[in-house]
C-alpha cells in the first residue's frame, strides 16, 4: 500500500518567506507574524473577512492549507495537523487578559482561539471539509506518526486524501510545514522525501 | 485483515474515587462530586467538581516522594500507576503513550513559567516516571480529546506502529477556564442538568483517567469496533444545528463495526448542558435513529472534565457493560430538547453488549466510538 | 448621539476586527447580526465585554442581547440609557 501513496503538492511558510512545491511565490521583510500574515494573504487575494479575526496560530495554518488546497479541492480530504507549542501563544494573550483583576475582561474570542484544533475547524469551514480531523502536540516535528497515522486513514477509508500540517508559532517564531497526501501525485509518500521537503 | 484492538487495564482518578470500583459505586449511589466554590479565581461563586488535595496527596505519597510533580500530573501518574503495574508489559519502542488533555499545565502560566505550561513537557514528566521509551503523542482536539485519543490508539496499532498504548488523559479547574466559560456565559448557576428544560449550562469538574489499549485480547475487557472524527465545517464555537458531524462521525464508527445502529445497547453521550449542545445531540441522535435507546451524560456527576471526560466516560462506560448496568443520568429532571431522547431517569440491570460513546467540541469537532463487551457471547 | 454612533462604530470594527470596514459603511440602521455587518455568536459575546469595559454595563443574559445590538441605533439608545462610564 505504501507504494501507492505519493505526496501531491506542499507549501512551507518560514523566515518571511512562502513556497509551494519548491517555488518561492512570496517574500516580505516584515518582522512581526502577525503583519507577515495579513501581507500574505492580501498578496495572494484571497477573499476572506473572517481571516483577520483568527488568532496567528489560525491564520498560519489557514494560509499553509490555502496554498495546498486551492489546486486540489477534494471533500473527502482529512486534516492531520501538529505542532510544538500548543496554542501558548494565544494562552499567554488571554492569560494577560485574566491576571490584573482590577482590569479583568476576559475576552471570548481571545479564548476560544486557547485551543490548538480551533484552525482545523477555520480550515474545515473555508474548503467545507465534513472530515477527519485531529490535532497532536510533539516536541519536534515526527514524520514517522505522520506517515503512520495518515496512511491509516486513507487504508482504512476514512479520507481519501490526508491534507498534513506542521504549524508551529510561539511569538514572532513560526514555521509552517502543510502537504497533501494522495494516491495520485510524483512524490512518493515516504520518510526520507518528508524531512528533506521539512527542512528545505 | 485489520487487527483486532481491546481495552484491558482501566483506571480513573476523580472526585467520586480513586479506582474504578469506587468510582462506579458512587455513579450507583446517585452521588455528584460537584459542589459550590467561593474563591479568588473568578468574581462569582460557582459550582465544579473538585478532587481533593488532601487525599491525592496522602495517595501519590505511596508511589513517589517527590515534591516537584504538579497536581495534573499527580492524578495521571496515579491514573495510570495500576494499569502499568499490572502489565508487566515492556514500555521500549513498540510501546506508544498518549496523553490527552486540552489545557495541561496551564497554571503554570500564572508565575509565566511557559515551559512547564508546554503540553509536550507535561507527556514528558509524565513518561519519564515510567520510563516510557517512545516518544509521547500528545491529542489536544478540544473536548473530544479523552475519546479521541483512545481512536488514536486503535489506528496507531492497526497501522503496525506499535503493539500496545497506555493512554492517559486529565484536565483541572482553573482560573483560565472558569474566566474563558463565563465569558461565553456558558457557565451553569447550578449543578449543570443535561438535556433538562431548565438547564443553564456547564458546569466544569477534574479527573484522570487511563486505559492500556492492546491488540492482546487475554485482558480485554471491550473491543474497540469502530470510531469516526469528523468535522461540522460550520462555527468555531457554535455545535451545528444539524448535528452533522456527529451524524457522520457516529455513522463511520457503525460502518466500520459492521453493526446496525439498532444493535447499540446504550449510548454515553456529551451532553455538556449547554442549551445548544445537549439540543445538537438530541437532532443526531435522532437523524441516526437512535433516539429511543437509553442514553446519559455522565456530566452531572463529574462536571465537564473537558479532555479528560471521553476517556474518564468511556471507562464507566465499559464497566457498565461489564457489569450490565445503566447509570441515571444526575440532574435530569423534565426533557428540554426539541427532539426525544430516551434520557435513562433510574439506575437499571440490563444485557449489555454494545456500547457507544460520543463527545463534541470546540472547533466543531466530533468523536464517536463503538465498543463492545469482551467475552462469548455464542457466535 | 451622534457621537455615540460614531464611537461605537470605530470600537466594533476595532474590537471584532473587522478589516477593510470603515465606519462609514456601517448605517444606523443596518442589521449588525445576519444579513447585514455579518456578525456572528461570538461576536455578541465580544459586544458584552465591551459594554462592561467602556460602558461599565453588564449583561448577564446573552438573549438581551439580541434587541441590544440589532443596529447601531439601537445600541447606541441602549448605551445612552444605562452607561455608568
Amino acid at each position: 500500500m505504501e507504494d501507492t501513496l505519493y505526496i501531491k503538492s506542499y507549501a512551507s511558510i518560514e523566515n518571511g518567506k512562502i513556497s509551494v512545491d519548491g517555488k518561492t511565490v512570496f517574500e516580505s521583510s516584515v518582522a512581526n507574524v502577525s503583519d507577515f500574515l495579513k501581507e500574505s494573504v492580501r498578496h495572494f487575494g484571497i477573499q476572506y473577512p473572517k481571516f483577520f479575526k483568527m488568532d496567528n496560530l489560525s491564520k498560519l495554518a489557514f494560509l499553509g492549507s490555502e496554498l495546498v488546497l486551492k489546486d486540489n479541492p477534494n471533500p473527502e480530504t482529512a486534516l492531520l495537523f501538529a505542532n510544538s507549542s500548543s496554542s501558548l501563544d494565544t494562552d499567554v494573550t488571554y492569560q494577560e487578559s485574566i491576571a490584573d483583576k482590577g482590569n479583568y475582561f476576559p475576552s471570548p474570542a481571545v479564548f476560544v482561539y486557547t485551543l490548538p484544533n480551533i484552525c482545523l475547524g477555520e480550515i474545515s469551514i473555508r474548503h467545507q471539509l465534513k472530515t477527519e480531523n485531529s490535532f497532536f502536540i510533539f516536541g519536534a516535528f515526527n514524520p514517522d506518526f505522520f506517515i503512520g497515522y495518515a496512511e491509516n486513514l486513507i487504508e482504512t477509508g476514512k479520507a481519501a486524501n490526508v491534507l498534513c500540517g506542521w504549524t508551529e508559532l510561539f511569538k514572532d517564531d513560526y514555521k509552517a510545514f502543510v502537504y497533501l497526501v494522495s494516491s495520485e501525485g510524483k512524490k512518493a509518500h515516504t520518510k526520507q522525501n518528508i524531512e528533506s521537503l521539512y527542512t528545505n | 485483515m485489520k487487527k483486532d484492538v481491546y481495552i484491558s487495564g482501566m483506571n480513573c482518578i476523580t472526585p467520586l474515587g480513586f479506582s474504578v470500583e469506587e468510582n462506579f459505586d458512587n455513579l450507583i449511589g446517585g452521588i455528584s462530586g460537584i459542589k459550590r466554590h467561593e474563591n479568588e479565581m473568578v468574581p462569582n461563586a460557582y459550582f465544579s467538581a473538585i478532587v481533593e488535595d488532601a487525599r491525592l496527596n496522602a495517595e501519590f505519597a505511596k508511589k513517589s516522594s517527590s515534591g516537584s510533580y504538579t497536581k495534573l500530573e499527580k492524578m495521571m501518574i496515579l491514573a495510570l500507576c495500576p494499569i502499568v503495574e499490572k502489565s508487566k508489559s515492556d514500555l521500549g519502542t513498540r510501546t506508544a503513550f498518549l496523553l490527552s488533555t486540552t489545557k495541561g499545565n496551564i497554571t503554570a502560566l500564572e508565575s509565566g513559567n511557559i515551559q512547564k505550561a508546554q503540553l509536550h513537557d507535561l507527556a514528558q514528566t509524565v513518561a519519564d516516571f515510567f520510563g516510557f521509551k517512545s516518544e509521547p503523542i500528545v491529542v489536544s482536539n478540544a473536548c473530544v480529546s479523552g475519546i479521541l485519543a483512545i481512536s488514536v490508539a486503535k489506528r496507531l496499532i492497526q497501522s503496525g506502529l506499535y503493539d500496545q498504548a497506555f493512554v492517559v488523559a486529565g484536565d483541572l479547574v482553573s482560573e483560565f477556564v472558569l474566566s474563558g466559560f463565563n465569558s461565553f456565559q456558558a457557565m451553569s448557576d447550578a449543578p449543570c442538568k443535561p438535556y433538562s428544560k431548565n438547564r443553564t449550562g456547564v458546569t466544569l469538574g477534574e479527573a484522570a483517567a487511563a486505559v492500556l489499549v492492546t491488540s492482546d485480547a487475554s485482558h480485554a475487557n471491550a473491543r474497540i469496533l469502530g470510531d469516526g472524527s469528523m468535522n461540522d465545517a460550520n462555527h468555531i464555537s457554535g455545535p451545528s444545528r444539524t448535528g452533522e458531524g456527529l451524524v457522520l462521525s457516529v455513522e463511520s464508527a457503525l460502518k466500520e463495526a459492521n453493526l446496525p445502529a439498532n444493535k447499540i445497547d446504550y449510548i454515553s453521550a456529551h451532553g455538556t448542558a449547554t442549551p445548544f449542545n445537549d439540543e445538537m445531540e438530541a437532532i443526531a441522535f435522532n437523524r441516526l435513529g437512535l433516539q429511543d435507546k437509553p442514553l446519559h451524560s455522565l456530566k452531572g456527576f463529574y462536571g465537564h472534565t473537558l479532555g479528560a471526560s471521553g476517556l474518564l466516560e468511556t471507562v464507566i462506560g465499559i464497566e457498565a457493560l461489564k457489569q450490565n448496568k445503566l447509570i441515571a443520568s444526575a440532574g435530569f429532571d423534565e426533557i428540554g430538547v426539541s427532539q426525544n431522547v430516551n434520557v435513562i431517569r433510574e439506575n437499571e440491570d440490563r444485557f449489555l453488549r454494545y456500547f457507544l460513546k460520543t463527545a463534541s467540541g470546540f472547533g466543531g469537532c466530533n468523536t464517536a466510538v463503538v465498543f463492545e463487551k469482551e467475552g462469548s457471547f455464542g457466535e | 448621539m451622534e457621537a455615540l454612533k460614531q464611537e461605537l462604530k470605530e470600537k466594533i470594527i476595532a474590537v471584532l476586527n473587522l478589516e477593510d470596514v470603515q465606519p462609514s459603511d456601517i448605517s444606523n440602521t443596518d442589521a449588525l447580526f445576519g444579513d447585514g455587518l455579518g456578525l456572528d455568536s461570538i461576536d455578541a459575546l465580544e459586544l458584552i465585554v465591551l459594554l462592561d469595559k467602556d460602558y461599565g454595563i453588564k449583561l448577564t443574559d446573552p438573549k438581551e442581547g439580541k434587541n441590544i445590538f440589532q443596529s447601531i441605533d439601537t445600541m447606541a439608545a441602549y448605551v445612552e440609557a444605562n452607561r455608568t462610564k
